[in-house]
C-alpha cells in the first residue's frame, strides 16, 4: 500500500507539472491578456497600459514568469489576484461555500433519486417505469441546463412566486430557512443532469451484477428476490459507482459554470468564468492547479476506497 | 421612442455658467444639484431602507486611484468624493473644494499654470479625521508614483510644485496649461492620506478592501462574487443618504438581470442596463419606472484615412449617403438609439445642435461617386486609377446585432457599385495592435470620444496622436491629420473659459463633421429601470455611472 501510495504520489507531481506548463502556456497564448480590457478605455495610452505591465511583470518572456509563479507556489504563495488584489487561496476560499453548498445537495438528491431509478429500472427491465426512466434521462441530459434554469425561474419565481428567483439569499436575512428555500431550484435544476447520468451508469452497472454467477447461485439457494437484489447485486453494482463519485468529485469543489450563472449563485464556477473573462491569470491558474489536485485526489481515493471494499481488487 | 429626455427645463447651462462666474456663489448651492421641484416627496429625517442596485460585471476594485473599469466607480462616487463634480447639465461644481477655479475668479492664473484650490472645512473621513489639502496632496501625488498601479496619469503627470498652503487651500502650477484637467478631477476620488501613508506598498494596501472615503456612504462588506453593501454614513457633509443601506448586487448575465428586475429582488438596474429587445415591456410592467438615457457612447464606422479609397472626401460622403442610418436603428436596434451628426453626446455642454443632418439617398451617393470619377467596372465595383472602391469591415467577432448591421451595409454599398467584405475578429485582438497600429481598412466601434466628458478630443483627431506613425501618443486610429483640426484642438486645451471652448468644439465637430474620418451610425441609449418608489433617482450620463449619486436616493 505504502509502495503504491508513493508511486501514485510521484506520478500526480509530474502529471500536475504537465497540467501547470500547459495551462499556462495556453492562457497567455489568449489574444488579449490582462491589459486589453483598458484597450478602449478613452484616456488610457498605450504608454499607461505599458506601465501596468510592467509593474505586473507581464511584459517578462513567458519562461521567466512560469517559473517566478511555480518557484511561489512550491512555497505556498498563489499569487495575488489582478481584479482585486487578493491573495488566489482568500479568492477561492470566498468562493468554495458556495459552490460546495449547491453541488452538495444537488450530489446529494442526484445520487439518491438516480441510483433508485437505475436499480428499479434494471429490475424491470422494459416495463413501462423503464421506457419513461430512459427518455427522461435522454431529455435531461439533451436540454441545456441554462434553458431549464430560466423555464424554472420563469414558472415558480415569476408566474407562481413559490421560490427565489436566484441568489443564495435575500440581502438581509441570513437566516438557514431562506438559504435553504433559494437552494432548492438551483440544486434540483442542477441534479436533474446528474440523476440522468447516476441512473444510467447504475441501472447498466445492476444489469452486469444480475447476471453474475453469485446471483445465480443466490438465487439458486431459494433467497427471495428483494434480498438478492439488497444483498447481493445492489453492493456489487455500487463498485463502479465509487470511481465515478471519484471522477464527479472536483466537479463539487470547481461549481457549475451555467448553473451558477443562471441563478446568481456567488460559486466556484463563476469565479472561473469572470476570470478568464478578465484575463485575471494568477486566479485561474489557481483554480486550475486547484481542479487538477482534486481530480487526482478525487482518483486516487476512489482506487482506495474500491480497494477497501472489494477484497477481489489489492493495489499494487 | 428616441426622444430623449432632457430633464433640465428649470436649469440651463447658460444660467449655471454665469451662476460659476459670480465666485463661490455655485458653491453655497452646489449641495441642491438636482434641483428638485417643489413638488417632489420629501426625504425622510433619518437614513431609511435599503436600495440594491444589481450590476451586470461586479466591482473588485476599491482603491479608486488604481486600474479598475466602470462598473466600480458606482461605488467610488459613493463612498468618495472628488474635488468637483460634474452635473447632468455637463456644468462643473465644487465638491470638496468650495469653488469651481476660473482666471475669471482667480483660481487659475491667466497663463493657466498656476491653480489654487479652496477646500470645504466641514469634511471629514470616515474614521472620523479631517479632510485637509494634505490628503489632496497625498493623493494627486500617488497617482504619478510610478510604483503605484495607477489608472489613467493623462494631466496629472503635468503637476509641479504641489503645496499644501493651509489646510483648507492648495496650489500647484502645471507644465503647461491643460484645461480638461479640470474635468479630469471630477473623476479624482481624494484618498486618506493619514491611513495610505502607513502602507509599505498602496498597491496591497488593506484600505484597498475595506476603504475609507468622504462619501455619502460608508463600507460596510463585500460578499465576493455576489454584492457590496454600504451603509449610511450620517457625518455626510452634503445632502443626503436617506437610504440606510446602499447595495450593488452582482448579477453575471444580463438576462437575469432584467428577471430579477422583474421579479423585484433588485430595486434599480445599473449597469449594463435593461437589453434594447426588453424595452418594450419592460415599459409595461406594473411599479416600475422605465427610461430611455442617452449615453455618452456612439456606433460609428472609423476609415482609415491612409487608405487610398478613402482618401477623396466624394467617397467618404458618398458612404455616409448610402447609409440608412434610420432603417438600420428601428430594425436592428427595437428603435432604442439616437441619430447623432458628431462624437460629443447630447448631454454635453459642448454638443453641436447645428450640424447638417445626413440623409439617406442613393442617387445623391452615386452622383457623388460619378462626379468623382469612380467608373464602375465590368464586376459592377467602381474604380479610379486603378483602385477598385473595396474594403474589408471589421468588428468584433460574435456581436451578431453588429454582424447583421454589417450585412445590411453591405447590401447597401452594393447598390452604389462599393464592395465591403466583412472580416471580423475576436475583440482581444480586434484592439489590440489592429486597431492600436490602424490595421484595418475600416471598423465599426462603439465609445466614448471624450476623457472625464471633458470636450478634448485631441487623442482621437490630433495628427501627433497617431500611433501608426511615429509612435503617437494616442488613438487617432483613423490616421486623420487637419491642420485646422491640430490647431483649434491645441487652442481648447490652453482655454479655460467654458463659453470660449465651446465655440472651439463646435467648429471642431463642424470640421470633423465635413471631413468624415468616422462616419456616425447612432449615440447609444440606454434602458434604465428602477422601482416606481424610489425618489431622487437622477440620471447624469456626464459619468460613466447610474449611481453617481445615490445620496440623493430615498424611498416615497
Amino acid at each position: 500500500m505504502t509502495a503504491f501510495l508513493l508511486k501514485r504520489f510521484m506520478q500526480s507531481l509530474v502529471l500536475l507539472v504537465i497540467v501547470s506548463i500547459i495551462g499556462f502556456i495556453v492562457l497567455n497564448l489568449i489574444p488579449g491578456g490582462p491589459m486589453a480590457q483598458y484597450g478602449l478605455d478613452p484616456g488610457m495610452t498605450q504608454q499607461d497600459i505599458a506601465r501596468l505591465e510592467e509593474q505586473l511583470g507581464l511584459n517578462r518572456p513567458l519562461w521567466v514568469q512560469y517559473f517566478d509563479w511555480a518557484w511561489r507556489l512550491l512555497q505556498g504563495d498563489w499569487g495575488t489576484s489582478f481584479r482585486d488584489g487578493n491573495p488566489v487561496l482568500t479568492v477561492i476560499g470566498r468562493h468554495i461555500f458556495a459552490t460546495l453548498l449547491l453541488m452538495g445537495s444537488s450530489t446529494v438528491i442526484a445520487v439518491a433519486i438516480g441510483t433508485w431509478i437505475g436499480i428499479r429500472g434494471a429490475t424491470h427491465r422494459y416495463s413501462a417505469f423503464d421506457y419513461v426512466a430512459t427518455v427522461g434521462a435522454m431529455i435531461a441530459l439533451s436540454i441545456p441546463t441554462f434553458w431549464f434554469g430560466l423555464i424554472g425561474i420563469y414558472v415558480f419565481a415569476l408566474e407562481l412566486g413559490w421560490l427565489p428567483a436566484g441568489n443564495m439569499y435575500t440581502i438581509g436575512d441570513g437566516s438557514i430557512l431562506n438559504y435553504l428555500h433559494h437552494l432548492i431550484m438551483p440544486s434540483v435544476v442542477l441534479a436533474l443532469v446528474h440523476i440522468a447520468i447516476w441512473s444510467r451508469f447504475m441501472r447498466s452497472s445492476t444489469l452486469d451484477a444480475m447476471n453474475q454467477e453469485f446471483v445465480k447461485t443466490a438465487r439458486a439457494k431459494g433467497v427471495s428476490e428483494r434480498r438478492v437484489i439488497m444483498k447481493h447485486v445492489v453492493g456489487n453494482a455500487l463498485l463502479p459507482m465509487i470511481t465515478l463519485a471519484g471522477v464527479q468529485l472536483p466537479s463539487i469543489l470547481t461549481g457549475a459554470l451555467v448553473t451558477e450563472t443562471v441563478f446568481t449563485w456567488p460559486g466556484m464556477g463563476r469565479l472561473f468564468l469572470d476570470s478568464l473573462g478578465y484575463s485575471d491569470y494568477p486566479v485561474v491558474m489557481g483554480l486550475l492547479m486547484f481542479s487538477a489536485i482534486l481530480t487526482i485526489a478525487g482518483n486516487l481515493i476512489a482506487d482506495i476506497v474500491v480497494a477497501l471494499v472489494d477484497p477481489r481488487i489489492r493495489l499494487a | 421612442m428616441t426622444e430623449h429626455d432632457k430633464g433640465n427645463s428649470n436649469y440651463s447651462r447658460r444660467d449655471a455658467l454665469r451662476m460659476m462666474a459670480i465666485g463661490g456663489v455655485a458653491g453655497l448651492i452646489a449641495p441642491n444639484l438636482l434641483g428638485k421641484p417643489a413638488f417632489a416627496q420629501t426625504p425622510p429625517a433619518n437614513p431609511t431602507g435599503r436600495i440594491v442596485v444589481g450590476l451586470s460585471q461586479e466591482p473588485t476594485s476599491f482603491n479608486p486611484l488604481m486600474v479598475h473599469n466602470e462598473v466600480d466607480e458606482g461605488v467610488y462616487f459613493s463612498i468618495f468624493d472628488a474635488l468637483f463634480r460634474i452635473d447632468p447639465q455637463g456644468v462643473i461644481q465644487p465638491n470638496l473644494a468650495v469653488e469651481v477655479p476660473s482666471q475669471e475668479n482667480g483660481g487659475i492664473s491667466q497663463d493657466g499654470l498656476a491653480w489654487r484650490i479652496r477646500l470645504r472645512d466641514d469634511v471629514r473621513w470616515h474614521d472620523g479625521e479631517p479632510f485637509t489639502a494634505e490628503d489632496v496632496k497625498y493623493t494627486l501625488e500617488l497617482i504619478v508614483n510610478p510604483d503605484f498601479r495607477a489608472w489613467r496619469t493623462l494631466g496629472h503627470a503635468l503637476l509641479r510644485d504641489i503645496t499644501v498652503v493651509s489646510p483648507t487651500e492648495i496650489t500647484w502650477r502645471m507644465e503647461e496649461p491643460f484645461a480638461p484637467y479640470m474635468s479630469f478631477l471630477t473623476e479624482t476620488f481624494m484618498v486618506p492620506k493619514h491611513i495610505l501613508e502607513k502602507e509599505a506598498d498602496p498597491n496591497e494596501a488593506a484600505f484597498n478592501q475595506a476603504p475609507i472615503g468622504t462619501g455619502a456612504f460608508k463600507w460596510g462588506q463585500r460578499i465576493a462574487g455576489d454584492h457590496i453593501e454600504l451603509v449610511a454614513n450620517p457625518d455626510y457633509f452634503g445632502d443626503g443618504p436617506y437610504i440606510e443601506q446602499l447595495v450593488f448586487k452582482y448579477i453575471p448575465d444580463r438576462t437575469v438581470l432584467y428577471t430579477q428586475f422583474q421579479s423585484g429582488d433588485i430595486d434599480l438596474v445599473g449597469l449594463a442596463y435593461i437589453a434594447p429587445d426588453k424595452y418594450a415591456e419592460a415599459s409595461a410592467l406594473p411599479d416600475r419606472t422605465v427610461e430611455l438615457i442617452p449615453a455618452p457612447q456612439f456606433e460609428f464606422i472609423l476609415l482609415n484615412m491612409e487608405r487610398p479609397q478613402f482618401k477623396e472626401l466624394a467617397v467618404r460622403e458618398a458612404l455616409y449617403a448610402a447609409m440608412d442610418r434610420k432603417m438600420i436603428i428601428d430594425a436592428i436596434y427595437y428603435g432604442v438609439a439616437g441619430l447623432t451628426e458628431t462624437f460629443m453626446p447630447q448631454q454635453s455642454f459642448y454638443y453641436n445642435p447645428d450640424l447638417p443632418v445626413q440623409e439617406f439617398n442613393l442617387d445623391r451617393a452615386r452622383k457623388l461617386l460619378d462626379d468623382a470619377g469612380w467608373v464602375p467596372g465590368a464586376d459592377g465595383i467602381r474604380a479610379k486609377d486603378g483602385v477598385r472602391l473595396a474594403f474589408a469591415n471589421t468588428t468584433t467577432a460574435g456581436d451578431h446585432l453588429r454582424e447583421q448591421l454589417q450585412q445590411f451595409l453591405q447590401q447597401t454599398f452594393a447598390e452604389i457599385g462599393v464592395e465591403m467584405t466583412i472580416s471580423n475578429l475576436p475583440p482581444a485582438v480586434l484592439w489590440g495592435d489592429f486597431w492600436t497600429y490602424s490595421r484595418f481598412d475600416s471598423a465599426i466601434a462603439g465609445t466614448t470620444y471624450l476623457v472625464a466628458s471633458d470636450p478634448d478630443v485631441t487623442l482621437r483627431f490630433h495628427s501627433k496622436a497617431i500611433p501608426s506613425q511615429t509612435g503617437g501618443r494616442g488613438s487617432n486610429n483613423s490616421q486623420y491629420s487637419n491642420p485646422e483640426i491640430d490647431a483649434l484642438l491645441e487652442e481648447g486645451a490652453r482655454t479655460f473659459d467654458p463659453e470660449k471652448r465651446r465655440e472651439i468644439y463646435f467648429k471642431v465637430q463642424e470640421i470633423i463633421r465635413r471631413d468624415l474620418p468616422l462616419l456616425p451610425l447612432y449615440a447609444r441609449t440606454l434602458v434604465y429601470g428602477r422601482k416606481a418608489g424610489i425618489e431622487g433617482f437622477v440620471a447624469n450620463t456626464n459619468t460613466r455611472t447610474e449611481s453617481w449619486h445615490a445620496a440623493g436616493w430615498y424611498w416615497a
